[in-house]
This record gives structure tokens, sequence and C-alpha cells, in this order.
């Protein structure tokens, strides 16, 4: 069962009793099994949870998150059973997103004792979210190192920017070896069973999740990892889906796999020197931006120490090409102009590439055109808007190439290559080191 | 045109760059590591630590004093989007 239906009476999540997770901790987050999509671009075929957390210590009790604003009064209900409201000393906000801060305005008028803690980089966001609202908020920053003393226990900050917002922090509990993970870990699974292993089947929610949230931050991932992977784990909370008690250390090593290059695969090379890789893709209605399209990964591919890939963009499905393009330090789209502008499948391609980082990457456009070409500079916009460079300015043919052309577009290809592997001028002047050749800024406008 | 060179040490790039450039427009270009947000000095988000050449950056405005600040800014620290660059120096995502 994956849906709450019969049977769900009873469960821990139900109603609005918390959920002891870990000696004088508590789950009081709320459940919301009808969504359908979760902040536009996330399906979610079960819905989703919004984990908040309650930690008694012998001198006060801490707060860890809240939750979307329409279901304060379950979060409030099942808070009131664990503390009372001058009893709570400390708010820690993991993450500002609304479905997390939803339920802090009121929360700071009902514990006026209370002190929020967020990270270094979340005022800003703080002031923001809460602008409309006349409330003065008092607050600390907290950092990596950072601990807020709760008598008998501690609360101690990892600063975890970028996974997936710039103010992302996670919230470790050294005595019970809890770590409250905002929503690195989570998952948009709605199940009243809650733990890991008595809910439903939740790991295509797990991958899901990873890869339209934390899959552009993977450096993030990495970094935030260094700080995690060393600590003593008995229990993950994180604020989305279920709570990880049953070998929480899976879920670490599978965000590192994740995060990691794909290996898997990795085409085996008869020379062994590292490569850099370019992809040439194309769309062709009369074969003559194919003919392009070839041409220039020919030219590209005389090039030493760049493997060239040539797809037809109508030929595959395009999450497998965000998966190269991901691994790839260049791409080279090539388009016919269609009524003033570049064909579907290409936007197709490029709207897609929200889910991965193109930071540092080459592309470059190209294609044959009937009486106006608008699709290659339209792409080249569109790329740099991406912010990916574009060295070398985009070739557009009318109609069927000649000779001539095709020999233009071998140029093309070499010119290309050149500037993703740096032998564009540059690299004469390498002498060993590890910095790179420096560049003049008129070859990256 | 006056020339100054920009080094971003997280990727071990430097660039030649025409005086008074702003860090943001050459740093996305050659894929450091700094990340942007609003792009006009109000999020905080693209904060970065000059590790040398702290002098050759222009000043900060009042409103970029008061982001930094807002945002926990330490000694060296300045907004990308904002600092433009007058002399050598190198920086880093902070």
């Amino acid at each position: 069962m994956s849906r709450t239906t019969a049977g769900s009476e009873g469960q821990p999540g139900t109603g609005t009793t918390p959920v002891a997770i870990a000696d004088g901790v508590h789950w009081i987050g709320a459940l919301d099994p009808s969504l359908r999509r979760f902040d536009l671009i996330l399906r979610t075929a079960n819905g989703t949870t919004y984990n908040a957390y309650a930690v008694r210590g012998s001198a006060g009790v801490a707060v860890v998150d809240t939750v979307k604003a329409e279901f304060a009064d379950t979060f409030f209900a099942r808070l009131e059973q664990v503390a009372g409201y001058d009893e709570i000393r400390v708010i820690v906000l993991n993450h500002l997103e609304p479905d997390h801060s939803g339920a802090l305005p009121e929360l700071m008028r009902r514990a006026p004792r209370a002190k929020l803690v967020i990270s270094k980089r979340a005022p800003a966001m703080l002031k923001a979210l809460l602008k409309a609202d006349d409330q003065e908020i008092r607050y600390d920053t907290v950092d990596t190192g950072d601990a807020i003393d709760l008598g008998d226990r501690r609360l101690r900050f990892l600063h975890t920017p970028f996974l997936h917002w710039p103010d992302t922090q996670c919230t470790y509990l050294p005595e019970q070896q809890v770590l409250f993970s905002g929503d690195v870990f989570g998952c948009h699974h709605c199940d009243p069973r809650l733990f890991n292993d008595r809910v439903g089947d939740f790991r295509f929610a797990f991958e899901y999740y990873y890869a339209h949230i934390m899959r552009p931050f993977k450096a993030h991932v990495l970094d935030a990892l260094k700080l995690i992977e060393p600590l003593p784990l008995k229990l993950i909370a994180p604020t989305h889906g279920p709570i990880l008690r049953e070998r929480p250390r899976r879920y670490v090593a599978r965000y590192r796999e994740l995060s990691g290059a794909d290996m898997a695969l990795e085409p085996v090379l008869a020379d062994a020197k590292p490569l850099r890789t370019l992809l040439v893709f194309y769309l062709s209605a009369y074969g003559s931006t194919a003919r392009m399209a070839e041409a220039i990964a020919a030219g590209a591919e005389g090039v030493p120490g760049i493997r060239v890939s040539l797809y037809d963009l109508d030929g595959g499905e395009t999450e497998p090409f965000v998966d190269l393009i991901e691994a790839a330090d260049a791409i080279a789209l090539g388009s016919p102009t269609v009524n003033g502008d570049a064909v579907k499948p290409v936007w197709d391609l490029l709207s897609s590439l929200a889910v991965v980082s193109l930071r540092g990457k080459v592309g470059a456009a190209f294609g044959s055109y009937g009486w106006s070409g608008e699709a290659v500079p339209m792409i080249e916009d569109r790329l740099r808007g991406l912010k990916l460079r574009v060295p070398v300015p985009g070739l557009r043919l009318k109609l069927i190439p000649t000779d001539a052309e095709l020999a233009d577009c071998r140029d093309f290809g070499q010119a290309l290559a050149q500037a993703v592997t740096g032998a564009d001028g540059a690299a004469a002047e390498a002498g060993g080191g590890a910095q790179k050749p420096v560049i003049d800024f008129a070859d990256l406008a | 045109m006056a020339k100054a060179k920009l080094t971003f040490e997280d990727i071990g790039q430097s660039v030649n760059v025409p005086a008074g450039i702003r860090v943001i427009e050459v740093s996305e270009k050659v894929g450091a590591g700094i990340i942007y947000g609003c792009r006009e000095g109000d999020c905080g988000t693209c904060m970065m630590h000059v590790t040398e050449g702290w002098n050759n950056l222009t000043e900060p405005s009042v409103l970029e004093e008061k982001v930094l600040r807002e945002n926990m800014a330490g000694r060296h620290d300045r907004l990308a989007c904002q600092a433009q660059v007058i002399g050598d120096c190198t920086v880093k995502p902070a």
C-alpha cells in the first residue's frame, strides 16, 4: 500500500498525535496525501509530508522546522501534546522555503521566549518571506561547528548551502545520533506509517527527488557529505517523506553514488589520455543541417584530446540526452529555421537542462536555412542565457551546402574543439603546473 | 583600456579583463563556482571571498555593505555582482 486508504487509522502519522522517534524527540509534522504536484516541477503520486520535530532537553524545548501554512493546525495540535509554548527556547529552520516556514510567524507569536536559529545565508530570505507580515522576528545565525545547549543535550549545526537553496543547513543531535537533514535525504512520499522500515516502497520517490531537487547542486552535495559522513547516525529525520531509522547510512551512501560521475558505462578508450567531450546534436528536414553536423563532427574529431559524439535529436528521448550533456564539456546544436525559429525539439532539450549544472561548459549553434535563418542566433542567445560559454560564432548556411561550405563546417568544428581543449593558442603558454593558461576576456564574450 | 588579471581560485583560472568590469560578468563565462541569485546586489547569494588584491576592487556601496552585514560576511567578503575589478585580484566562493 502506498496510498492512505483502509487501515490507515491507528498508524503513527494519522490524527494529531505526536510520534516519538528517539528519546525526547517527537515528529510533529503533517501529512498531505492529496498533493499531486509540488512546486510546479515534481509529480507526487501519493502526496507528501511536511516533517517537523520537537526536541526536549533538560533546559528547554527546541522545535526543528515547521510545516506549510495550511497544515499549521495539525502541527500546533501535535506540538501542544509534547511541549508548552513557554518551554520552547529555540526554533530551528533548516530551510526557509514556505513548506517549512509556513507556521513560523504564528509559532513565534505563541512562543514568546523562543529564538529563531537559521543559517548564516538565510537572513535576507527570511526578511523577504516575512516582509508582508509586520511581525519582528528575533533570530540568531549559525555556522558549522556552532551548537546550542538544551541542558542534557545539544543541537549542532552543519552549514550545507545550496541543498537546495542558499540557506539550507542540517542540525545534528549528538546524544541521540539524530540528523535533522532538511530536504536532504527527503522525498515526496506520504505514508502514515512514517518510518522507512514500515512504509511502502519509496525508492522511486527518493531517486526522483534527488534527480530534480539535488542533482543541479552535485558539487554542494559532495561538500555536505564531507560533513555528514563522519557523524554517527542512528536516524535521519528529513523534512519530507519517511523518517530513516533502518540503516540510515544507506541513504547517505546513495547520495554519494548519485553525486559522483557516472563511470558505470564510461567508454573504454584505446588511448588512456583523458579527453574532453563534445556532443553534436542536430535536426534536419532535408539533410542539409545533418550534413553540416557530420562535417562539424569530422572537423572537431581531428583535434587531439577530444571525443566527439553525433546525435540526431529526432531519434531519441530528451532525458538520456540531458544525462549526456551533464557529463560533457561542450555541445553544438544544429537546427534549421522554420517560420523564423529553431524547431521545437531544440527548445525541449534546452528547457530540460535545469536539472543539471551547466557551469563551465561550451556551447555552439549551427544550421541550414531557407530564407531568414534566425534559429542559430536564437540558440546562441539561449545557450548564453544558460551560462554556457559560446566562444565560436554560430554557423549558418543557405539551403544545400557546397563542398566549400562543408569545409567551413569542418573549420567550425575544429575551432570549437580547440576552444574546448584549450588548444586555441593559449595552450602555448602551458609550462606545467595545474594553473590553466590565462585567457582574455574578449575571447569569452 | 587598462587591464587587470582576475583569478578564480576554485577553478585555477585567470582572465585578463578590462578594468571596471564586474566579477559576475567574468565568473559565469569561465565556470567559476560563485553562484548568483538576484544579480542586483540584494540577495547576498553571490558572496565571494577575496584572497588577494582586496584593494583592487571598487569600494562597496552603502547598499552592498548592508547586504554583506545581513549575510554575516567576513572581512574580505564581497558580492560578485557588485564588485568591479580595478587591478589584479584573486577570488573564490565564500
